[in-house]
């Protein structure tokens, strides 16, 4: 590997909103060497797609602070000025968004919205301007591009839009690509179709790709690490095989249980998780899982557990009592004993936990 | 994919319900209609699970409201313990609303901003009764507690004040607080979280088994799918692919769709082998204007002249197990 | 259970009386423009109870009696006019005028219109066609010529007449933004869950589609009744609203006109508080419409 691209040290984003401070990213740090993806997984409210933004400075509004470093290609993102943005967005980091309709502008026809990016960034006359756009949308396998440079975004349908989309992230061949839940809108075996697309493009380019997701099924076979996100912190960062084949904390252990799976014979009873996701104004003290962990113990109430390595200096983790661990174990089985209802609902031994009351979020 | 016919069909006494030849079209102007639902039939029996899965534009939500009669179906049969629903005046319809309830895909916007949830979940009985206030507090709290809301904390409040999974477990106490028989979810878990759909899942296998409900589970995720039916009927375009129980299906497709779509769910294991080669954008055909024969032909890497000349019909692979396809990827059995 | 915990802890805020929470969310600005309205509207009703003031005729207001065209001062706060008139007594009686006809509007609009817009958006087919037709039709028709016509067909203008006039035609827009706004409510699941469980047609419309309808509607009619109160003005000016000696503010500027060389005031106070009560209802319209796009938001 040619060396770190993006070195991101101790982010914070708040949010300021009239009920508070809306504390959305607590302090993340992770690094992303060049020509490698990274996933990003975790539920809606865990802070991975404001992460995200804060990285690209994308995050529009005046109630949005944003603290720590981002080192990207040796100069910090977050001191830059609007301008220095503008230049490095598209042509060295670009951004692929969720909803494909939304994120391309409906007045205007396919071709000026590729080629508005080339032009930006490198001098090129209308035809070779054309000439680039064809050959751009030949690269995303969107069928017929001469006719489909002439549409506007509303008559292609959502897998062609997003097609486009990537097209346009990729014209000025960006060394990071961030997709930011790129294929949620989308239908199953266009998910499909767009996530071969954009590995293909992330090897032949050997661009560095965060792909962020609420779908563990999404980054399994498709990034190289996963980073898994809970409350505005990273709880878990491996290689992602490591991960599903070891995952240590109790929160990835738990996404993973309350997931249902094709290869699961049918009526399996779902372990969920409990309760619901903190209040990100005024997160709980300690570790931010604990109110929902069937392995809590009072430390982890009490101090919040930092994110070290484990024996596998690349597999790091956050918890005092990871899974798999005789603390974790011993954690465990005291919790089942004292009757903890989220340790009694994940309680393989007992096959129909009583769901009625320990699952109650209200 | 084409698939008519009725081959799957079953008899006796336990089907509760038989949808035959079920059609709906919607005009768009211009003398065009689209045609949503074009021909399918399917049964189910008491106490069993009927997962309708298929891609958005496949027709399956609007069979789910044909069912319910909203809208009414343009034609085709939905037999209801014996009695054709289609042939109902509204009154009629309107009257038998209890046996067959429906829960939506967005939890928010199917429970009215401007009520109290207790007002909600009491509609129904203020139509149906009883009509005793206190008499309606009191089956309201126990179906409140049975979906896992606090009944002391939610009765006062209005549906913004709580999280999506809340609010579906609200909309379902809605739609069981006048015992149906029949409850039609669409989409009941695609807006939620994955931690919160386990919690939805695992809360309506319990309700089934508790209130002896039937249902018909329409949504777009295999694996969610799988999880819950007994089961399972494939839909493109408006038809039926396959039908099958969900672990033989899963186990072995027979029609080229159904292989499709397995194909293409992501599994959380990075051992399993991804098939790289899905990149082309393989698009949908417009339903205003299908193709002749099987529908999904445009799309099958098996597909002959006598797919665009005939539309297959549903036949049988094996015990249980129809499908609707010229070329089938397993043997027919007989 | 341990499931409690998470219990949605209400804000201190809603602990509140609502009307102290309603104050409490206003920006100054709207505390101000309410406040003002509020004065405008206790003012034209209990005016009758303060000897003198709703008099339009009242000379000797106060202190002192009539000069003619005195300026602002103690014995006639706003001074008096061409007629020796307090300019305030004419104010607040003017006051009547413009209000009533403005709450005429509303009223008919919002009642009338918000019916039949929310009927027609909500059943859609035929009688939505039908009914639109109409309200394009009224719409076209020019509201001065049906004022006159009318004025002369009765022989009197009297506030009853432009009052009934003006209400009338204001229906066509409130049936319109009902129209579009039940048309969007109708599509929502929760009137597809409320049909489902087979509650009534006409309970769906009184119990789910008219109260998700009447927020807009009455955000709407506070920006409508500001023009409302411009237009009565502008037919005073036109002489087509109430007969003199009855005041409104807009005859009462129309009057001033002819003296405006010699004192200005007779038209400036009136203006002013034309002015005022026309951007009080608007922010107070805006603030309320804010309020209902931020709940919908949360919703």
């Amino acid at each position: 590997m040619a060396g770190t691209l993006l070195e991101v040290e101790n982010l914070h984003t708040t949010f300021t909103i009239p009920a508070g401070e809306v504390k959305a990213v607590r302090g993340v740090s992770f690094s992303l060497e060049r020509g490698r993806t990274l996933g990003i997984v975790g539920e809606s409210g865990s802070g991975k797609t404001v992460l995200a933004r804060s990285v690209m400075r994308l995050n529009l509004g005046t109630n949005v602070t944003t603290t720590g470093t981002a080192i990207f290609e040796g100069t910090d993102l977050l001191t830059r000025s609007p301008a220095e943005m503008r230049s490095l967005w598209g042509s060295e980091m670009a951004m692929v968004f969720q909803d494909p309709m939304t994120s391309l502008n409906p007045l205007v026809r396919v071709q000026r919205q590729v080629t508005e990016h080339l032009c930006r960034h490198i001098d090129l006359s209308r035809s070779e301007a054309r000439q680039a756009a064809v050959d751009l949308l030949k690269e995303v396998r969107i069928p017929d591009p001469e006719t489909r440079l002439r549409a506007f975004p509303h008559e292609l349908s959502g897998g062609m839009r997003q097609r486009v989309c990537i097209a346009v992230a990729l014209a000025c061949e960006p060394s990071l690509l961030f997709a930011d839940e790129p294929t949620t809108a989308l239908d199953v075996t266009v998910q499909h179709q767009i996530l071969n697309l954009l590995s293909r493009e992330q090897t032949d380019r050997d661009m560095a790709m965060v792909l962020v997701t609420h779908d563990l099924g999404v980054v399994a076979g498709r990034t190289d690490d996963t980073m898994v996100m809970y409350a505005g912190t990273v709880v878990e960062h491996a290689p992602t095989r490591s991960l599903f084949a070891d995952m240590r904390h109790p929160y990835s252990e738990a996404l993973m249980r309350s997931i249902p799976r094709t290869s699961l014979p049918s009526h399996t009873r779902l372990a969920a998780i409990t309760g619901r996701p903190p209040d990100l104004i005024a997160p709980p003290t300690g570790c931010a899982f604990s109110p929902r962990c069937p392995y809590v113990q009072d430390r982890c109430i009490e101090e919040t557990p930092p994110l070290v390595a484990t024996e596998d200096p690349a597999h790091r983790l956050a918890c005092w009592t990871p899974v798999g661990s005789p603390e974790g174990q011993a954690a465990f089985q005291k919790n089942l004993a004292s009757g903890l209802p989220q340790a009694v609902a994940v309680d393989i031994s007992n096959p129909r936990p009583p769901t009625r009351g320990v699952e109650v979020d209200s | 994919m084409a698939g008519t016919g009725k081959a799957h069909l079953r008899t006796g006494e336990d089907v509760l319900m038989t949808v035959e030849d079920l059609v709906v079209e919607f005009p768009v102007g211009r003398g065009r209609t689209v045609k949503a639902v074009s021909g399918i039939s399917f049964d189910i029996r008491s106490g069993e699970t009927l997962g309708l899965v298929g891609e958005s534009g496949c027709g399956k939500s609007t069979t789910g409201r044909a069912i319910i009669q909203l809208p009414r179906p343009t034609s085709g049969t939905v037999t209801f313990k014996g009695v054709d629903l289609a042939e109902l005046s509204d009154e009629e319809i309107r009257r038998r609303r209890t046996h067959i309830q429906m829960i939506f895909q967005d939890p928010i916007s199917s429970l009215n901003p401007r009520r109290t949830v207790g007002d909600i979940v009491a509609e129904p009985l203020r139509v149906w009764g009883p009509h005793d206030e206190a008499e309606q507090k009191g089956i309201v709290d126990r179906m409140l507690d049975a979906v896992g809301v606090d009944p002391d904390v939610a009765r006062d409040k209005r549906p913004h004040e709580f999280s999506g999974g809340q609010c579906q477990r609200i909309s379902i106490a809605r739609s069981l607080v006048v015992g149906p028989d029949l409850l039609i979810c669409d989409e009941p878990v695609s807006a939620l979280d994955v931690s919160v759909q386990a919690q939805i899942l695992n809360l309506l296998e319990d309700l089934k088994a508790e209130y002896g409900l039937t249902v018909v589970f329409i949504a777009h995720d295999l694996a969610v799918v799988k999880n819950i039916s007994d089961r399972v009927a494939v839909m493109y375009l408006g038809k039926l692919c396959e039908v099958a129980s969900p672990d033989v299906l899963y186990a072995e497709a027979a029609h080229p769709y159904t292989d499709l779509l397995l194909g293409s769910v992501p599994e959380p294991d990075p051992s399993v082998e991804i098939d790289e080669s899905l990149i082309e954008g393989g698009e949908l055909p417009s339903p205003i204007n299908p193709p002749s024969g099987c529908r999904f032909r445009t799309r099958c890497d098996r597909a002959t002249d006598l797919c665009t000349s005939e539309e297959p019909q549903m036949r049988g692979v094996a015990d249980d197990h129809f499908v609707a396809c010229h070329h089938p990827l397993v043997a027919v059995a007989g | 259970m341990g499931a409690a915990v998470d219990t949605v802890e209400p804000t201190a805020a809603v602990r509140r009386p609502w009307i102290r929470r309603f104050v409490a969310k206003m920006p100054w600005t709207t505390r101000f423009c309410a406040s003002w309205l509020i004065v405008i509207v206790t003012a034209t009703v209990f005016a009758d109870l303060i000897p003198g003031l709703a008099d339009p005729n009242y000379q000797g207001f106060l202190f002192g009696d009539g000069a003619t065209n005195e300026g602002p001062g103690l014995s006639h706060f706003l001074g008096t006019d061409n007629n020796s008139r307090d300019i305030l007594a004419r104010i607040v009686y003017g006051a009547r005028v413009s209000l009533t006809v403005a709450l005429a509007a509303v009223f008919m609009g919002v009642v009338f219109g918000g019916f039949f817009g929310s009927l027609v958006g909500f059943v859609r087919g035929k009688t939505d066609s039908t009914v639109m037709a109409v309200v394009d039709v009224i719409l076209a028709f020019p509201g001065l010529v049906l004022l006159l016509t009318v004025v002369t067909l009765l022989g009197r203008r009297d506030l009853v007449v432009i009052a009934a006039v003006i209400g009338f035609l204001s229906i066509p827009p409130y049936t319109r933004v009902a129209r579009a706004n039940a048309l969007s409510i109708s599509r929502r699941e929760f009137v597809t869950a409320a049909r489902a469980i087979g509650t009534k047609k006409r309970t769906i419309l009184f119990r789910e589609v008219i109260p998700n309808v009447l927020p807009t509607l009455l955000a709407y009619a506070m920006v409508n009744a500001a023009v409302i109160i411009l237009l009565e003005g502008a037919l005073a000016f036109l002489g087509l609203s109430v007969e003199p000696p009855t005041s409104s503010w807009g005859t009462m500027v129309n009057a001033a006109r002819v003296d405006l060389q010699i004192n200005v005031w007779p038209a400036v106070w009136p203006s002013l508080a034309l002015v005022f009560t026309v951007y009080s209802l608007n922010n107070v319209g805006d603030w309320l419409r804010r309020l209902r796009s931020v709940r919908s938001a949360a919703l």
